[in-house]
């Protein structure tokens, strides 16, 4: 077990080098000019010795090779360098906003789950009938909806029915549990309902085929109530490709933030997403795609370590 | 009646076994009547984006200071956004640009992953590697951050917009296709056609291609509702088509949310036709998919 576990983790690291210098490549093609776009589209007047002064500020008048060996050097000792738009470092600048984010990712991560797995086991429980249909239309709409449509709907909801708007500023968890929960429920729901769609149509399709195996006929011949069967026999075994299913979201929640915390005017780590781009933030939308990237390669890594655990002919394949 | 029953039962036969095209398409409608329901909402969605400007009751663009915010009535149906621009005619030229970003993404994406995929299952070795480990970083990402990325690359607009989304689709197409291309390379036609001494542009466009068609339409369906959902989203955040061409999700920004309360419908109409456009095409590809190659899951 310890030998696949290093091997695993020891893959993560030329894993995430050849992602840096994808995004770096990437991001580097970009042809628009943060320097130029930052003291010209004021219409203002600027030289030419000015914007190349900044040009070596910001250090792009390097070679491209060299500006590359910056980055993964920096990298290397984990700094992800300087936003070129605020000056503050690009790993200050995602970490304030970072714990907004985590938090909202994990309550709407609770969201799916708690939707997930309840109509999921449901549906294919009773196959074939009307609540098999319903669970189906919920989870296909629930994929069609834009989240950030449903968000305004969830304002105009409050708004009309309890006269109230969630609160507009952060406050930690545990600092004020009450304001923060009552500000962060609403953008949870909303990504949480869409992601919960796949996860539904996981659950019910691993139920279905669980269902159909010889030592849960044995359960239902030994006599075993209907809860005790579906639960401790077919769901256990059920879970592995929905947990798989739900990590791999959870790694892709930031897609479902970036909209969300717009409509609900949060200042998380998807709006910084936004703002870097329309501002050509080069270093920091680099370090921000690696943290997208980076989240899916350890979910991944914790995901092949949670297989192993939970199931031994993983392990010794 | 009388004599060759054999050569009765045999036409009965081959007839049920080969069904005209019209007993086939009655027979997926029988098994699929949500994906018909979604097929002729399509089929209403196309009519309206293509007979747009004789059906639209008003100009998507004019602006009417004297009726802003004016709530759906016989005048405007659907109301009026905070310009006083008339929703139902802004909701119908939207669908123009929904569609018209929407298939020409998903089209674009879908071939140009299928080709990327089929080639580097037909060269193998070093170049499928490559390709493999990058399409493995690419996919690594949600689509709209891709999608993003791009749009900050290639600069905003609507060309750019269908180009970005295109890209971000590539890499998934190139991952399904791939793995049916793989089984197509070892068959005894792709040997044949190099022992005739085709070139390997030939063997990929005129052998392999057509025989991956499956999945690439699987691909295709299961991209164009996202695309529209995407295009929408990034029109949204102001990364996608500008003001103040008619696009559904430039609809749900800005004053829709300012002005939810007082002016709900400008949220609510656009909202809806995303969700029941996307809708109609999801339960169609699912429905392609099943009749198509039960196998394969997007």
């Amino acid at each position: 077990m310890l030998r696949y576990v290093l091997a695993r983790v020891v893959l993560v690291l030329p894993t995430l080098w050849a992602v840096a210098t994808l995004i770096f490549l990437l991001v580097r093609v970009i042809p628009g000019d943060i320097v130029e776009l930052r003291l010209v589209s004021g219409g203002a007047y600027v030289t030419r010795e000015v914007i190349q002064q900044e040009r070596v500020r910001l250090g792009l008048d390097k070679p491209l090779w060299a500006q590359y060996g910056d980055w993964i050097a920096g990298l290397a000792r984990l700094d992800l360098g300087t936003s070129m738009w605020t000056g503050a470092p690009v790993s200050r600048e995602i970490a304030i906003r970072l714990e907004l984010s985590l938090q909202l990712a994990l309550m709407a991560t609770v969201v799916a789950v708690s939707l997930a797995i309840p109509l999921g086991v449901w549906a294919a429980v009773r196959r074939g009938t009307w609540a098999d249909h319903l669970v189906q239309v919920f989870s296909v709409a629930g994929l069609a909806t834009p989240s950030f449509w449903l968000g305004i709907l969830l304002l105009l909801f409050l708004l009309s029915v309890f006269r109230w708007l969630p609160p507009m500023t952060f406050t930690p968890l545990w600092r004020d549990p009450v304001a923060n929960l009552s500000q962060l429920i609403w953008p949870a729901l909303a990504v949480g309902y869409r992601y919960s769609a796949v996860a539904t149509r996981m659950t019910r399709s691993a139920m279905l085929e669980v269902l159909r195996e010889d030592y849960v006929r044995t359960a239902w011949a030994k006599g075993l109530a209907e809860r005790a069967v579906v639960l401790r026999h077919a769901l256990r075994n059920a879970l592995l490709p929905v947990v798989t299913v739900i990590g791999l979201e959870f790694a892709f929640l930031i897609g479902g933030l970036v909209v969300t915390e717009q409509v609900f005017n949060l200042n998380g780590v998807g709006k910084l997403f936004v703002d870097a781009i329309a501002r050509r933030d080069y270093t920091l939308i680099q370090g921000l795609m690696l943290l997208v990237a980076s989240a899916y390669v350890l979910v991944n890594v914790l995901l092949d370590l949670l297989y192993a655990r939970l199931d031994p002919r993983i392990r010794y394949a | 009646m009388t004599g060759r029953p054999d050569a009765l039962a045999a036409r009965v036969w081959l007839s049920a076994a080969r069904p005209r095209t019209g007993g086939r398409l009655m027979r997926f409608a029988r098994r699929y009547p949500l994906a018909v329901a979604g097929g002729g909402f399509l089929v209403l969605l196309v009519l309206a984006a293509v007979l747009a400007p004789w059906i639209a009751p008003y100009d998507p663009l004019a602006n009417d200071y004297l009726s802003m915010f004016s709530p759906p009535s016989s005048r405007h149906w659907l109301g009026t956004d905070s310009f006083g621009r008339d929703i139902l005619s802004r909701l119908i030229f939207g669908a123009r640009t929904a569609l018209l970003v929407g298939l020409s993404a998903s089209v674009a994406g879908a071939t140009v992953g299928a080709l990327v995929g089929v080639a580097s299952a037909y060269f193998g070795g070093t170049v499928d590697l490559v390709i493999q480990r990058i399409t493995d970083i690419l996919v690594s990402f949600p689509l709209i951050v891709l999608a993003m990325a791009m749009v900050a690359i290639l600069g905003s607009g609507t060309a750019n917009l269908v180009v970005a989304i295109a890209l971000s689709f590539a890499p998934r197409a190139e991952l399904v296709v791939r793995s049916s291309a793989l089984q197509v390379r070892h068959t005894t036609y792709v040997e044949a056609a190099r022992a005739i001494g085709a070139g390997p542009w030939r063997i990929i466009l005129r052998h392999m291609l057509p025989n991956v068609l499956a999945p690439y339409l699987v691909m295709l369906t299961a991209f164009l509702g996202q695309a529209i959902l995407l295009e929408a989203s990034l029109s949204f955040l102001g990364l996608g088509v500008a003001e103040p061409t008619p696009a559904w999700g430039l609809m749900l920004s800005g004053a829709a949310v300012d002005f939810v309360q007082k002016a709900p419908w400008m949220a609510v109409f656009p909202g809806l036709a995303i969700t029941l456009t996307v809708l109609a095409f999801n339960v169609l590809g699912d429905a392609l998919r099943d009749a198509l190659d039960p196998r394969l899951r997007v």
